[in-house]
């Protein structure tokens, strides 16, 4: 159940309150987010909309652990993160976070493998233990034939899919997806929202999804719009199947 | 070794500039090995002297002699156990330029005076019984396609006239560095030959001592029992000695390091900025490694690692080089004997290119470290 108006249960997996950021640009202060709060549990599949400037990859990265926010706690699976030092955020992220971007942000001198392979070698498992975990990523995203080709080899589509394979191969608590289809044609947009969606049903991944693209959102359970720096409810795809019933 | 794929294939992401930054550290290194060369083959003598001996020479100047019967009063003298004589001679073989250094030794004393050179008893003993035998390091008979048997004229320049020897023996040093290019011959041959005026006299001695702590003592008591005599002497270590060699050639070691240290410098700015070029361009990839949860000091010692390589490579190739280089000896035909890489050079040498690695991937690797995950990944 996603709630943003803070009235969440405690068991949410994603618990955020009073969330506030700022940015200093020249003399101006921006308040980009201001007392956001927002309940996501496992298995939720949210996706942000907004205009650009609006705020949603600031909330995504809060929400990851890349940034710190001006004031209010983010507590994921327990774990409050806001207060975390460096060290430990990184270690946090790298346990819990799985993150998908626009433009997939593969390394283009490694393979498929090798790129899915990266939050594997954080880890303590063996070298076949670690190429079991990636063969199974890329066999869910559909692209085991193509683990030694390179990024430079690769479609768009595919190449996004790798990214959501390096995202998942950890199984990690939840995925982040900034824009995954910002990048692709309509075809290879609807193919990586397939597997996002399924991921969603068939393995139970929490995902929460920035885009500006409301055909992807209709994907989501649930579609929140950031206004004026406060996240406000939109039509779900059950919402609209409902209606529509 | 997980992330030596990581480390590897970022080195090959721009092959050519690369494969350039290990030709500097080749070339660097390649410069350092055979300038250590050189300075080892112009301090070779002091590295390999003797610690128990010491060289009397004429105070003038070296070029000066000493009268022969010097050698009953040295061995009076209380610290000294042996002593041996020796004359340069400074002759010709077929051309000028194929230089050598010619000694007529007195022949009971110069073998137990340095046992560091090597000869078989046989051959030995034909150069005993030959009046015009001659002795050669192994470096120089190789350098002459000299066998035992071979006659051996040389055309005297301060002793006129040819001068023929025949070749009895040839020696080895016991250590890599020690010097096989010498010709020796009977001093009874020089003194038989040669002109009333040189009758007696010898060019230098060489004493040792039966304590090497108290080489300075015995030679300043050498110098008192000369002093006010026709024939005032010079007596030093052998390591002084050769040092004072060395430094007629000017000062080598300061020519080196000055050299080494432009060149370093060059290099370290070099591969500073490759390394800054290589950080810059992948900032996203490094981003990306911080968000997928690689922390700050791994991005560092990454970054430091590829540097690092570089020079490993860079260095072992240049020193290869150097190696391959000095592999056939002197190529300056006698002027310096002692043409060799030691394995210390080396060792030096490839441990400044690491340092110089580390130094230059430093700001590079510390700007990796503090990038901001955000604002790299939000760069197109």
């Amino acid at each position: 159940m996603v709630r943003v108006d803070g009235g969440g249960s405690g068991s949410s997996l994603v618990r955020v309150r009073g969330l506030d950021k700022k940015y200093q640009r020249g003399s101006e202060e921006i308040h980009v987010l201001q007392g956001l709060n927002l309940d996501v549990d496992a298995g939720d599949f949210v996706a942000f909309m907004g205009p650009s400037g609006s705020g949603k990859t600031t909330l995504l990265n809060l929400l990851g652990g890349l940034d710190l926010p001006t004031a209010g706690t983010i507590m994921v699976a327990g774990d409050e993160i806001t207060h975390l030092s460096g060290r430990k955020l990184t270690e946090w992220r790298a346990r819990h976070v799985g993150f998908v971007f626009q433009m997939y942000n593969l390394i283009p001198v490694l393979t498929a493998f090798q790129n899915v392979e990266l939050p594997l070698l954080l880890t303590k498992l063996s070298k076949a233990e670690r190429r079991q975990h990636v063969e199974i990523a890329m066999e869910v995203v559909g692209l085991k034939d193509r683990m030694n080709h390179f990024p430079r080899q690769l479609s768009g589509g595919q190449e996004q899919r790798v990214g959501i394979a390096r995202a998942i191969v950890a199984d990690p608590t939840f995925l982040l997806c900034d824009e995954p289809t910002g990048d692709l044609d309509r075809k290879s947009a609807d193919e990586i929202m397939d597997l996002i969606d399924r991921l969603v049903r068939e393995h139970n991944k929490t995902v929460l999804l920035v885009t500006h693209d409301p055909v992807a959102a209709q994907r989501a359970h649930i579609v929140l719009h950031l206004n004026k720096g406060v996240l406000v409810e939109g039509q779900s795809a059950g919402d609209k199947a409902g209606a529509r019933s | 070794m997980k992330y030596a794929a990581l480390i590897l294939s970022n080195l090959f992401r721009k092959k050519i500039r690369t494969m350039l930054t290990i030709g500097s550290f080749a070339v660097a290194l390649l410069l350092f090995g055979l300038l250590s060369v050189v300075h080892g083959a112009f301090n070779q003598g002091i590295e390999m002297a003797g610690a128990d001996r010491l060289v009397v020479v004429n105070k003038v100047s070296i070029i000066q002699p000493l009268p022969i019967s010097y050698k009953e009063r040295l061995l009076r003298i209380p610290g000294i156990k042996e002593v041996t004589h020796a004359n340069w001679f400074g002759g010709v073989y077929q051309d000028e330029r194929n230089f050598f250094a010619q000694m007529a030794v007195e022949d009971e004393t110069f073998r137990p005076m340095y046992p560091e050179y090597v000869i078989p008893d046989d051959q030995w003993q034909a150069y005993m019984n030959d009046r015009q035998g001659a002795v050669v390091g192994a470096d120089l008979a190789k350098r002459f396609k000299w066998k035992l048997g071979d006659r051996i004229p040389i055309k005297g320049t301060i002793f006129q006239g040819t001068w023929d020897f025949n070749l009895r023996g040839i020696y080895h040093g016991k250590r890599v560095q020690d010097d096989t290019t010498q010709f020796w011959f009977h001093y009874k041959y020089l003194e038989e030959r040669e002109n009333p005026y040189w009758k007696g006299l010898i060019g230098w001695y060489t004493v040792k001592v039966a304590n090497p702590d108290d080489s300075v003592k015995v030679a300043k008591q050498i110098d008192e029992t000369f002093s006010n005599s026709p024939w005032e002497t010079k007596a030093n270590t052998e390591k002084e000695f050769q040092a004072s060699f060395a430094k007629q050639a000017g000062n080598i070691q300061l020519l080196i390091m000055s050299i080494g240290a432009v060149v370093f410098f060059t290099l370290l700015l070099v591969t500073g900025n490759t390394m800054a070029i290589a950080v810059r361009e992948r900032v996203r990839d490094l981003a990306v490694l911080k968000a997928v949860g690689f922390s700050d000091v791994f991005v560092l010692v990454l970054v430091l690692a590829e540097s690092v390589l570089i020079a490993a490579i860079g260095g072992a190739l240049g020193l290869g080089f150097a190696k391959l280089l000095t592999l056939n000896g002197d190529p300056t035909h006698g002027m310096l004997p002692f043409f060799y890489l030691s394995p210390q050079a080396a060792i030096s040498g490839f441990v400044v290119a690491l340092v110089v690695g580390v130094v230059a991937g430093l700001l590079p690797a510390l700007s990796a470290m503090n990038l901001n995950v955000v604002a790299a990944l939000r760069r197109v």
